[in-house]
C-alpha cells in the first residue's frame, strides 16, 4: 500500500473533522495509506504572512522537515491553505540556498533539519492524478445518478500559479468536474467557482465576506445545484456555517448543502454515510442522498 | 495634485523590500489596465480599488495608503495577481502593507484584521496549533449584541454537531518549537 505523509492542519482537527474522516476513508478504499505526520504544527494561515514572511515560511519549514524525517516524501494536503502554504514554502527554500540555510539554523533548535526532498500535493491532485480518475470510476459501486453537484475550488489550491503551469491549468481547470463525472454525479458550470468565499474576511469584514458568500451561493442555485462540493475547510464553514447570516443580513432564503468532494466519493465508493463524518452538518446534506436513491429506484434505459 | 510635502518618493522601494519572497514585478510597472480590480472579488469593500493602490503607492502617497482599508480588505485570493499582464503580484503587495502598518502600528481605526492577525500568531507561537474559539475578542463585539447573541447561536450550533473545540489543541514538543521559532523572531513578551 503506497504512504503518504498527511499533514491534516488544525481546522481538521475540529469545525471540518469530517473532511479528515472522509479523506481517510476515500484513501483506504483506493488502496493508498495517509500517515498523520507525528508533532506537525499549524501552516500558518494567511495571518502568518500579514506579521512575518520568515516566520510563516518557519512553521512550514518545520512540518516538511518532519515529513522528511519518516521518510514520507510524498505530503498530502487537504486543506488549500495548508496546500498552498508548504507548497510555495517548498519552492521558495528550493530556489534560494540561503533561505534554505536559515531555515535549516532555525530547525535545528528542534533537531530538526531539511534537505528539499519532499513534493507537496493537495488532496484532490493526490486523487486525481497520483491515483488517476479511470481507476477511481472503476471502483465505483454505487454512483451518484442525477446529483448536480457545484464544483467549488475556491482560490487557493489553484493560485497562486505555479512553476510550469499553463493558463489553462490555473484559470480553466477541469480536474474537480471530471472526478465528480467519475463518481457518477452531474458537475454544473458556474461562473464563480473558482471565485473567492472570503475566506478570513469572515472575521474581519463581516459584510464584504457576507456579500461574496451571497453572489457564490446564488450562482451555485441559478445553475440549478442540489449540492455545493468543496474542497477546502474554510470554504466549507464560510459558506455553510454562515449561510444562515447572508441569509438573515442579506434577506436571502438559501438552503444549499455544501459538502466535502471526499464525502461524495466515499459514497459513491460504497461507504456508510456515518464513516464520512456525515450528519455532522447544519445544512441538511439528507436530501442529496434521497435524490440518489431516488433516482436509484428509477429503472435506467 | 497633492502638495510635494506630503509625499514620500522612496515609498514603493520601502514596499518592495517588503518583499522577499514574495515575487512580482515592481509596482511601477503597472500600466493601469485595472484588471486587478476588476478580478477583486472583494473590491466594492475598499477605499481604494487595487490599481488605485498602486497608483498611490507609486506617487509615494504613503500616508493615503496606510491610512486605507484595502489591503485588509485583500483575502488573499490571488486573482489579482494571476491576471496582471505585467507580472505584478498586487496580492503579494498587499500582504506587504499588512506587514508593514503592523510593524508600525499604523491602521485606520475601526479595523478587525490587524488585531485578528496578532491574535492569530500569538495564538500559534503559544500551542503550535491554531484555536478558532480564540479569535472571537477580535470581532464578536463588532455586531454589537445581537451580533454577539448570533455569534453565540452559531457556535451553540458547532457545539452540538461536535465541531467545536472546547479547549485549544497543542503540539507536544511546544518548548523546541518556541526555540525554533527564537531563532528567527524575538519572542518577548508573547507567553
Amino acid at each position: 500500500m503506497k504512504t503518504y505523509a498527511y499533514y491534516p492542519g488544525c481546522s481538521l482537527e475540529t469545525m471540518a473533522a469530517s473532511y479528515h474522516v472522509s479523506a481517510v476513508e476515500v484513501a483506504d478504499r483506493l488502496g493508498v495509506e495517509l500517515v498523520e505526520i507525528e508533532d506537525w504544527n499549524c501552516c500558518g494561515a494567511t495571518a502568518y504572512s500579514h506579521v512575518d514572511e520568515l516566520l510563516a515560511q518557519v512553521l512550514c519549514a518545520r512540518n516538511l522537515a518532519l515529513a522528511e524525517k519518516e521518510e514520507r516524501l510524498e505530503l498530502v494536503a487537504p486543506c488549500s491553505g495548508c496546500f498552498k502554504n508548504l507548497y510555495f514554502a517548498n519552492d521558495h527554500m528550493l530556489d534560494d540556498p540561503d533561505l534554505m540555510e536559515h531555515m535549516n539554523f532555525a530547525l535545528e533548535a528542534d533537531e530538526l533539519s531539511y534537505s528539499g526532498s519532499v513534493t507537496v500535493h493537495h488532496l484532490m491532485d493526490m486523487f486525481a492524478t497520483e491515483i488517476g480518475i479511470d481507476v477511481i470510476a472503476a471502483r465505483v459501486t454505487d454512483p451518484l445518478t442525477g446529483v448536480k453537484v457545484a464544483p467549488y475550488y475556491g482560490c487557493q489550491m489553484t493560485r497562486p500559479r505555479k512553476k510550469g503551469e499553463t493558463l489553462q491549468d490555473v484559470e480553466g481547470p477541469t480536474t474537480f468536474e471530471d472526478l465528480l463525472s467519475a463518481i457518477g454525479a452531474t458537475p454544473v458550470d458556474y461562473p464563480h467557482r473558482m471565485r473567492c468565499c472570503g475566506a478570513s474576511l469572515i472575521a474581519t469584514n463581516r459584510p464584504a465576506a457576507l456579500s461574496m458568500l451571497r453572489d457564490l451561493l446564488q450562482d451555485a442555485v441559478s445553475a440549478g445545484a442540489d449540492v455545493i462540493a468543496t474542497s477546502c475547510p474554510l470554504c466549507q464553514i464560510n459558506l455553510e456555517v454562515y449561510q444562515a447570516e447572508v441569509n438573515r443580513e442579506l434577506d436571502t432564503d438559501f438552503s444549499m448543502p455544501i459538502i466535502y468532494f471526499t464525502q461524495l466519493m466515499g459514497l459513491a465508493l460504497g461507504a456508510k454515510p456515518k464513516k464520512l463524518g456525515i450528519g455532522r452538518e447544519i445544512v441538511k446534506v439528507a436530501p442529496i442522498l434521497e435524490c440518489r436513491s431516488r433516482e436509484a429506484r428509477t429503472p435506467v434505459g | 495634485m497633492l502638495p510635494a510635502t506630503t509625499l514620500t518618493p522612496h515609498f514603493k522601494a520601502e514596499v518592495m523590500n517588503l518583499l522577499y519572497m514574495g515575487e512580482g514585478a515592481p509596482p511601477n510597472l503597472c500600466v493601469h489596465c485595472a484588471i486587478c480590480s476588476a478580478a477583486c472579488p472583494a473590491v466594492e469593500f475598499m477605499d481604494h480599488s487595487p490599481r488605485q493602490l498602486l497608483a498611490m503607492i507609486n506617487a509615494g502617497m504613503k500616508d493615503e495608503v496606510l491610512a486605507s482599508n484595502t489591503f485588509w480588505t485583500c483575502s488573499s485570493c490571488f486573482a489579482c495577481s494571476e491576471r496582471c499582464p505585467q507580472g505584478i503580484h498586487p496580492a503579494q503587495i498587499m500582504y506587504a502593507l499588512k506587514r508593514y502598518s503592523l510593524w508600525h502600528s499604523r491602521y485606520p481605526e475601526g479595523l478587525i484584521g490587524p488585531d485578528f492577525s496578532r491574535r492569530f500568531v500569538k495564538t500559534i507561537l503559544r500551542n503550535g496549533k491554531s484555536y478558532e474559539p480564540g479569535y472571537a475578542p477580535a470581532f464578536i463585539w463588532e455586531g454589537g449584541f445581537s451580533g454577539l447573541l448570533h455569534e453565540v447561536q452559531g457556535a451553540m450550533k458547532l457545539l452540538a454537531k461536535g465541531r467545536l473545540p472546547l479547549i485549544p489543541s497543542k503540539i507536544k514538543r511546544v518548548k523546541r518549537f518556541r526555540e525554533m521559532i527564537g531563532r528567527i523572531i524575538p519572542l518577548d513578551g508573547i507567553s
